[in-house]
């Protein structure tokens, strides 16, 4: 696949829960190899779209695809991973009782089976990956600490670390910034567009300055459906735009 | 896989004890204040197949988070498949003296073994079902169980409506394992006499190699980096689903390799008591294991073969000297660990292993909502 | 049998019909001919006297003198003249009785049944045409149509119809027209008895048996019918001994996410609390003693609810979060129990009685209810009934379900959650105590009651579909029908162990149960 082509394709994509239209005929084109971010209110639909991107939710209707011919609503979540979608949550979700190197291990890219996890041994291979990405993460110096015992930062900077760590081609990250101080949302948005080098990045976030920050195109979402798009100052320019974030 | 202190002392103290008490039955006169009487031998086998069963619970339950209420199953369906050896032994010693048929087939005039009790006259073949029967139904059930997503205490009364079911099936005289009463009456096991006090040493130091041998399996499987994703399973699964691991295939295997692991302490169980009985999948009896692992402490390997050795000595010791008080003494256990001592009796000696499961993960109980 | 008593007939109407004028002759005499001869023929004479005389043979107490004179004897084996009612001084040596065969006896029934087809009483009326219908002797024909000319009563009166159909089908000598009129009165009755008169001549040639085929053909799809509907029955009311015992686990599990292996026992203090009511009111007061179990219900509730309320606030409190070691801690509560039970009141079952509005069955068409089984349906939809309406309309059940939703919102309001769950605890606990009581009534009231129902209780709200009160209702009936009509083809254990296979099976593809609540309450 080369720059340009489409690598995800979601097109009129409807979820509903009990009657509730979480997601309504949502559409959105992200090309390879770009940087998106993803804003609207709380309730907008956003963690819902990752959750039909990644396949925890199966949409009613509409098109999901990857690449130019993978159906992402006929795999279950294993599956998709394994294509290369890595996602981050919105609740920092990392392996409390294991070290933060074992947690990057974990991730690692490589055979998922058990039959392989149960005899594998670390390589040398393994061991440099794994000290780069603490490098990238800043958490050379907790790897031997439990998960639990990391800060709220550190968490969510594990958890980036942990996608990184599975090589995928498109990362999902669901409000990276949220609850860390500014200093570290600035390394955050720093460690983003470096990670956009190499890979396609959606991100969802409501905090405005970091999204300022990453300077892409910000696709608007309310009430499940695309409510403009575009980069940050046209869109937060846009009457309908200001309306759902002030008007209520 | 490096063996800490705790795990070498109980290789040592399991397989050092059975060994000196075996050696000490057969090389001292009855009369001898050093001598283990053959009872005792027994005795403790019994109380190293109930480890076995004790362990392949932990191993689930402690790293897996699957609560299993029916894992007594597996070791009954073990010890079945022992029992039937057995019982071929037989021959034609049993009161009917039909070298073809078992004593309770010839009692419901059948005229002919049933096809499944063919091959049940090998030991090799009997002991290749001990692994095989437990196991499959162990991999039907788990991967019909895991696939769905069923979790939780779902997955528990489902194991617990297994065992009853197959409970109320080895009842049945038609199914053709001597119904009610089970198999008894055995007279030797690979030629040598079942009764005599050699076999029963010889019997309880097998056992203790075999339990030996499972806790070795046991660390190594947790000790993997398989037992660290099983961990991650246990504690968060939805996120291991997004990391690309089939958590259904994790447990599978582990729930499966648990199933075997019961049936052997089964297998075992059954030359030593004598006795194999439809009472055995009675579904308390699945729970008495889980509260064996619970006192030893969940998660920990060793605290649960401490705990089915302490909790089944002290039945023993209440069904002799206070037998009305034992279910009170048994009741009150379950009670009071949950309560006050939630990491079990390892948990009194040592620091929390950081792997070891939080008291328990408030996991997703059941909805909390009413239709009504 | 038939054709004999053809041949008997036409061997009477010959040169034999000497005495035919003396019934009572004929009776006083040794041969069993004769005296079958003169059981008809008194049944034909209107004499006044019949009912009695044939009375007294059928109950062994006719006697003869040589002289013919016929005696009854009375209870107190006095001797009266059969036909005066004068006392006959005691000649036990002379007096013979008469003695009768079953050939005879079931002539006997015939003419005593169409005797009594004159009676004044129209219940006596309808018994006695059952009574020849289940004969079906061509001899009753006349008599009955005599009755039937005369009879009112239209019950009676269609009764009388069948009768004399069965006995006209059966007359090989009758009128083929009449016996084919005959067949359709038949199979409009529909029930086994027509169905046997019917199959008897189904085989004979000629039209009749081919009608009478027919008809027996139409019966059995028709009783085929009533046998699905007992069976449904049965399912119905196994259904519903499932739903009380599941009634209560529903609220505790199924609201409350509590797993209480102690729910059994808490059924089983139910029956134990009937156990002490009854053997108290017995004592006490045994004129009110038919009403111990409507005595019993509100004290069960009491008992089991309030040691609920106690488990909650000393144990449950501690655990909620923790549903697997809740699930140990009451399996362990539930050992203790029972063996506070066994210490009290022994291992063995203790008698609880049924009371007599509760014994005894009743027929509804095809279909066969017993009035236990009927009261513990029509009991166990009340309770669920109130139960519903209690969450529902009361405002305990709207703190209920409000502490249930949202804990802390709930808190924040002003609920004090922590009475609510003791409460709602209570309430499950109480409702497992009122099913006991009914279960006490089918079950043996033995500390292992509680046991037997455990499974079986968790399967049914599983099955229905957590938390919902309606769910494990259709879930009861569901498991009890279907483990019912499992029962004729595989046996009673086997079809016990398909439906847990099955279930197990339904909750491998449906692990929320059959009407699974959805949104995120459930995911999280
Ligand atoms: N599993 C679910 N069940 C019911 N409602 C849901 C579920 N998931 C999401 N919703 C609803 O869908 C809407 C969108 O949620 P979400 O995608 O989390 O919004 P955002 O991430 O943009 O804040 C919300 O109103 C939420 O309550
Ligand atoms: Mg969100």
């Amino acid at each position: 696949m080369s720059e340009g082509d489409t690598l995800l394709y979601l097109d009129g994509v409807t979820v509903t829960f009990d009657g509730f239209r979480a997601l309504n005929a949502l559409s959105l084109v992200l090309e390879q190899g770009e940087m998106r971010a993803v804003i609207g209110p709380n309730g907008a639909g956003k963690t819902t779209m990752m959750d039909v991107i990644t396949g925890k939710t199966r949409p009613d209707t509409g098109k999901v695809m990857f690449g130019k011919d993978t159906d992402l609503t006929r795999l279950d979540e294993p599956a998709i991973a394994s294509l290369g979608i890595g996602r981050k949550f919105q609740k920092p979700t990392v392996f409390e009782p294991h070290t933060v190197w074992d947690n990057l291990l974990l991730a690692l890219a490589g055979d998922r089976a058990p039959r392989f996890t149960l005899f594998a041994r670390q390589t040398a291979d393994e061991k440099r990956r794994i000290e780069q990405i603490l490098e990238t993460t800043r958490l050379t110096d907790v790897r031997h600490r439990a998960a639990a015992d990391l800060s709220h930062g550190q968490k969510q900077w594990l958890e980036i670390g942990m996608l990184l760590a599975q090589e995928p081609q498109l990362l999902l990250v669901d409000e990276p910034v949220a609850g860390m101080t500014d200093a570290e949302t600035e390394q955050t948005a720093v460690l983003l567009r470096e990670i956009n080098r190499t890979r396609s990045v959606v991100v969802v976030e409501h905090d405005m300055a970091f999204v300022r920050a990453l300077d892409v195109k910000v696709t608007v979402l309310n009430e499940g459906s695309v409510l403009a798009e575009g980069p940050i100052d046209l869109v937060s320019d846009d009457p309908k735009v200001i309306e759902v974030y002030l008007g209520r | 896989m490096k063996l800490d202190r705790a795990a070498i002392l109980t290789i040592v103290l399991v397989f050092g004890a059975a060994l000196v008490m075996a050696a000490l039955n057969q090389m001292t006169p009855p009369a001898s204040a050093m001598h283990v009487p053959t009872y005792v031998i027994a005795l403790a086998g019994k109380y190293l197949c109930f480890a076995m069963l004790a362990l392949a619970v932990d191993l689930v339950w402690g790293f897996a988070g699957i609560l299993s209420l029916g894992h007594a199953a597996f070791f009954a369906l073990g010890g079945y498949a022992m029992g039937m050896y057995l019982m071929r032994q037989i021959g034609d010693r049993g009161v009917y003296g039909n070298p073809n048929l078992p004593d309770f087939m010839v009692f419901l005039g059948w005229k002919q073994l049933p096809w499944y009790w063919h091959g049940f006259e090998w030991f090799g073949f009997a002991m290749l079902m001990v692994v095989l029967v437990p196991g499959v139904l162990a991999a039907v059930f788990g991967w019909l169980a895991f696939r769905s997503r069923v979790t939780g205490v779902y997955l528990s009364i489902i194991t617990q409506a297994l065992t009853y079911a197959l409970l109320l099936a080895f009842f049945r005289n038609d199914m053709g394992f001597g119904g009610n009463n089970g198999m008894t009456d055995f007279k030797a096991i690979l030629g040598f006499n079942i009764q005599a006090d050699s076999t029963r040493s010889a019997l309880l130091v097998i056992s203790a190699l075999f339990l030996c041998g499972q806790f070795l399996l046991a660390r190594f499987v947790v000790g993997s980096r398989f037992g660290k994703i099983l961990i991650a399973v246990r504690d968060t699964e939805s996120r291991t689903r997004f990391l690309g691991y089939r958590p259904e295939s994790y447990k599978l295997v582990v729930w499966v390799l648990s199933a075997v692991m019961a049936g052997i302490g089964g297998a075992l169980y059954v030359p030593q008591v004598g006795i194999i009985n439809p009472s055995e999948f009675a579904p308390g009896n699945s729970i008495e294991a889980v509260i064996w692992v619970a006192v030893g402490g969940r998660g920990t390997l060793v605290g649960a073969i401490l705990g089915a050795i302490l909790v089944n000595f002290g039945k023993t010791w209440f069904t002799s000297v206070l037998p009305e008080l034992w279910l009170y003494a048994l009741g009150a256990m379950f009670i009071l660990v949950t309560l006050f001592l939630p990491r079990g009796v390892v948990g009194l000696f040592r620091r929390r292993s950081r792997l070891e499961p939080e008291p328990e993960v408030p996991a997703a109980s059941a909805a909390q909502e009413v239709t009504g | 049998m038939l054709r004999l008593l053809a041949l008997l007939l036409l061997l009477l109407c010959g040169p034999l019909v000497a005495h035919a004028d003396d019934p009572l002759a004929e009776l006083a005499s040794g041969s069993f001919d004769t005296v079958r001869q003169g059981v008809e023929d008194l049944a034909q004479s209107g004499n006044p006297n019949a009912a009695k005389i044939l009375s007294a043979l059928q109950n062994g107490q006719l006697y003869y003198l040589p002289d013919h004179t016929l005696l009854i004897q009375a209870d107190d084996g006095s001797y009266a003249n059969a036909i005066t009612g004068k006392a006959v001084s005691d000649d036990d040596a002379e007096a013979r009785s008469v003695r009768i065969n079953n050939s005879i006896r079931s002539v006997l029934d015939a003419a005593l049944g169409s005797l009594r087809l004159f009676d004044p009483n129209p219940s006596v009326r309808l018994n006695a045409a059952g009574a020849v219908f289940d004969a079906h002797q061509p001899a009753a024909i006349p008599a009955l149509d005599r009755a039937l000319a005369k009879e009112t009563d239209s019950a009676v009166k269609t009764r009388m119809q069948q009768a004399r159909a069965a006995a006209v089908l059966s007359d090989p000598g009758a009128a083929q027209d009449a016996r084919l009129a005959a067949v359709p009165v038949l199979r409009a009755r529909g029930d086994e008895a027509a169905r046997g008169v019917l199959a008897s001549v189904a085989d004979q040639p000629g039209p009749v048996g081919a009608a009478a085929k027919a008809a027996v053909a139409s019966i059995d799809r028709v009783l085929q019918l009533w046998s699905l509907a007992q069976s449904v029955y049965y399912g119905i009311s196994l259904g519903s001994v499932l739903l009380l015992a599941a009634a209560g686990l529903a609220i505790t599990f199924g609201v409350m996410g509590v797993i209480n292996m102690a729910h059994g026992e808490m059924v089983m203090l139910g029956a134990y609390t009937t156990f002490v009511v009854q053997q108290v009111m017995h004592a006490y007061v045994p004129s009110l003693y038919g009403g111990s179990l409507l005595v019993a219900i509100p004290m069960a509730f009491l008992v089991a609810g309030l040691i609920g309320v106690v488990i909650e606030r000393s144990l449950i409190r501690w655990l909620y979060g923790r549903p697997l070691e809740t699930l140990l801690a009451t399996w362990g509560l539930s050992l203790v129990l029972q063996q506070v039970v066994r210490s009290l009141f022994g291992a063995d079952n203790r008698n609880v009685t049924t009371p007599d509005w509760m014994s005894g069955a009743t027929q509804l068409g095809g279909l066969t209810l017993t009035w236990n089984r009927t009261y513990i349906i029509l009991f166990a939809f009340l309770v669920m009934a109130a139960l519903m309406a209690a969450l529902r309309y009361t405002p305990l059940g709207l703190r209920m379900r409000a502490v249930t939703q949202n804990r802390r919102m709930a808190a924040a309001m002003g609920i004090r959650t922590p009475w609510i769950d003791a409460l709602t605890f209570g309430l499950g606990s109480g409702v497992a105590g009122i099913a006991g009581v009914a279960l006490s009534q089918i079950d043996n009231v033995s500390p292992n009651l509680g046991q037997g129902y455990i499974i079986d209780s968790f399967m049914v709200v599983v099955f229905g579909g957590v938390g919902n009160l309606w769910g494990t209702t259709l879930g009861a009936l569901t498991l009890g029908i279907v483990n019912k009509f499992l029962e004729p083809i595989a046996g009673a254990v086997l079809g016990k162990i398909v439906v847990l296979v099955l279930l197990i099976l339904f909750v491998q593809r449906n692990p929320r149960g059959m009407f699974p609540l959805k949104g995120r309450a459930v995911e999280a």
